[in-house]
């Protein structure tokens, strides 16, 4: 019965309730700190509904358009997570734009409703409408500002995503007309019964997935489709930038892998197929990402590119998803553990750079000579963060880092873990610059940097995860084989 | 003659070309959101159109360009505000003079 599913949405609806009641409180409250909270409530909710939701048979509702299964209410909380440090971490950014505050916070919460309802679908015409649910959302985040940078982000992020979302389309109405139906399990059978050969005897299958590839490549940032993201990043609010590296990223992995591994995966030879364009891609994007990094003077734009190299790195568990072709999931929850630490790595440092960059009025990293006697909480946070990103113990990047790449040489992919690696040495340098102009630097003066107590409750929030997912990661490594176990079946 | 589902795929393929021509050579942002439309309408010929010859007892394709339609006008809406911001700014709508921000 239709009407008792909607119970499975609750999340979603708790959240679009508050992104409405936020938008109407916009109009009769003075003191707008009081969106935030509510915002921030509003996330709470909707992650204690998703917990109930945990645990259950995996179903399908809604006419087999969303599945509710342990993968999607993983990456449930994930974004909720994400959305509800952003929330905290914007505290000391939203004065900004102080007359906007209550869309800000709608908006937020509505992208979050999208890339929410996004892991969750299993239907390509439910794909494309929770993609473009986050990522219109994410177009107005980005010129917020309303400045000349500001505004040539949201731009350029528009006109780029338009263009990407049409290819996708195209992919989407070529398997649409290959299969005969939208559904991504029933795509599954058509597609084993159609390719007994691999994917070069089926050109139109061929052109359906290097399309599809293609569009949700943009969301992830893999090469050749990475060029938006250094200048989106620039441009864009930083609280926005932390939301785009890492709830969008997630959600374009959350949709590669349930659209591959479901709809693509039933036949081995095909899902090699893809597994190998994967790791084509996974090598140029991680190669490329940290390269160019390596002469960034800006942090914003330096992590733009150190998050195109770690969707290199995410990459290599999509490649072991197809290798394996379903033998086992080590490659989706060597991913999984991944996104997890990515997230709370690169939130934490997102947000003490939105803090140093208020004080400095810029985002140069050359300006941030001596801030480990400016800030000296924000300092070591960011350093240990950074850390983190390049993969040093005892930190979660290193546990996230051996897992994925642990998997892809189970499977016989011990070339691209060698670049991988290599690629992982390269990173050290511009990391470490940072972290070396913090702390040898020397400050242009010596006045405090200021933060909220809800930022630095974010920070701490972050650094705290981020140990706790490198000391004993054991219990967050069963949770994402958990939710890879069912992932789609 | 008549007119089968090659016919359509053909004119699909052709009108996402011209499309996809337009984006790169454009270098009005207004004509280039013109030309994202036309992508897009080219997507929905193919769906429509293959929905009409591969299953034709059932909706799914007219139904997915239907929704196509709906979010490719909250896209230009969107778009079109951020043009007008940008515009305001600058006093230009040419995609050459953004350039702010590179490498």
């Amino acid at each position: 019965m239709l009407l008792d599913e909607i119970r499975f949405l609750a999340p979603e609806l708790a959240l679009l309730a508050t992104a409405l009641a936020v938008v109407l409180l916009d109009l009769f409250v003075k003191r707008k700190k009081v969106l935030a909270g509510v915002s921030f409530l509003g996330v709470l909710l909707a992650a204690g509904l998703s917990m109930m939701l945990w645990g259950g048979e995996p179903i399908s509702v809604f006419y087999d358009v969303l599945w509710i299964d342990p993968f999607a209410v993983f990456f449930k909380f994930l974004f909720l997570a994400a959305a509800g440090l952003v929330v905290l971490c914007s505290q000391d950014y939203v004065s900004k734009f102080e007359k906007f505050q209550g869309e800000y916070y709608a908006l937020v919460l509505i992208a979050t409703v999208g890339v929410m309802l996004l892991a969750a679908t299993a239907d390509l015409i439910a794909v494309y409408v929770a993609l473009e649910l986050s990522s219109i959302s994410l177009y107005a985040l980005a010129a917020f500002l309303k400045d000349e940078k500001s505004t040539e982000a949201g731009l350029k992020y528009l006109l780029l995503g338009a263009i990407a979302s049409a290819v996708l389309l195209y992919g989407m109405a070529l398997t649409f007309g290959l299969t005969g139906t939208t559904k991504l399990a029933s795509i599954a059978q058509t597609v084993t019964a159609l390719t007994t050969s691999g994917l070069a005897q089926n050109p139109a299958l061929l052109v359906a997935i290097v399309l599809l590839v293609a569009g949700f490549g943009f969301k992830i940032a893999s090469f050749p489709f990475h060029m938006w993201v250094p200048d989106v990043y620039e441009g864009a609010p930083t609280p926005i930038t932390a939301y785009l590296s890492v709830a969008s990223k997630a959600a374009g992995f959350a949709i590669i892998l349930r659209v591959f591994s479901v709809a693509f995966g039933s036949s081995a030879l095909l899902s090699t197929n893809w597994g190998i364009l994967f790791a084509v891609l996974s090598a140029l994007t991680m190669t490329i990402g940290n390269v160019i990094a390596l002469w960034q003077r800006n942090i914003k734009r330096l992590l733009g590119y150190s998050s195109i190299a770690q969707a290199g790195y995410l990459m290599v568990g999509l490649a072991t998803v197809g290798i394996a072709a379903g033998i086992d999931k080590l490659g989706q929850s060597g991913l999984l553990f991944f996104l997890v630490s990515y997230t709370v790595t690169n939130l934490g440092a997102f947000s003490a750079v939105i803090a140093i960059s208020n004080k400095v009025g810029s985002d140069l990293i050359d300006d941030y000579a001596g801030m480990g006697k400016r800030a000296p909480v924000l300092a070591p946070a960011l350093t240990f963060c950074l850390v983190s990103l390049i993969g040093l113990p005892p930190t979660a990047g290193l546990i996230a880092k051996v897992y994925i790449f642990s998997a892809a040489v189970q499977h016989g992919l011990l070339g691209l873990v060698i670049v991988a690696v290599i690629n992982t040495c390269i990173s050290a340098y511009y990391y470490l610059k940072v972290v070396k102009v913090m702390w040898l630097g020397a400050p242009v003066s010596l006045e405090r940097v200021p933060s909220s107590w809800a930022l630095r409750a974010a920070v701490l929030v972050c650094c705290l995860l981020v140990l706790v997912l490198g000391i004993v990661p054991s219990s967050f490594i069963r949770l994402a084989e958990l939710a890879a176990w069912t992932l789609g079946f | 003659m008549t007119v089968g589902l090659v016919h359509y795929l053909l004119l699909s393929g052709v009108l996402f070309s011209i499309g996809l021509y337009g984006v790169l050579a454009k270098r009005n942002v207004v004509v280039i959101l013109m030309c994202v439309e036309i992508m897009l309408n080219a997507t929905n010929v193919a769906l429509v159109a293959l929905s009409r010859y591969v299953v034709p007892a059932l909706l799914t394709g007219q139904i997915f360009a239907v929704f196509v339609i709906l979010v490719a006008a909250a896209e230009v809406a969107v778009g079109i505000a951020i043009v007008f911001a940008i515009y305001r700014k600058r006093q230009s709508v040419n995609i050459n003079d953004f350039d702010l921000m590179k490498w």
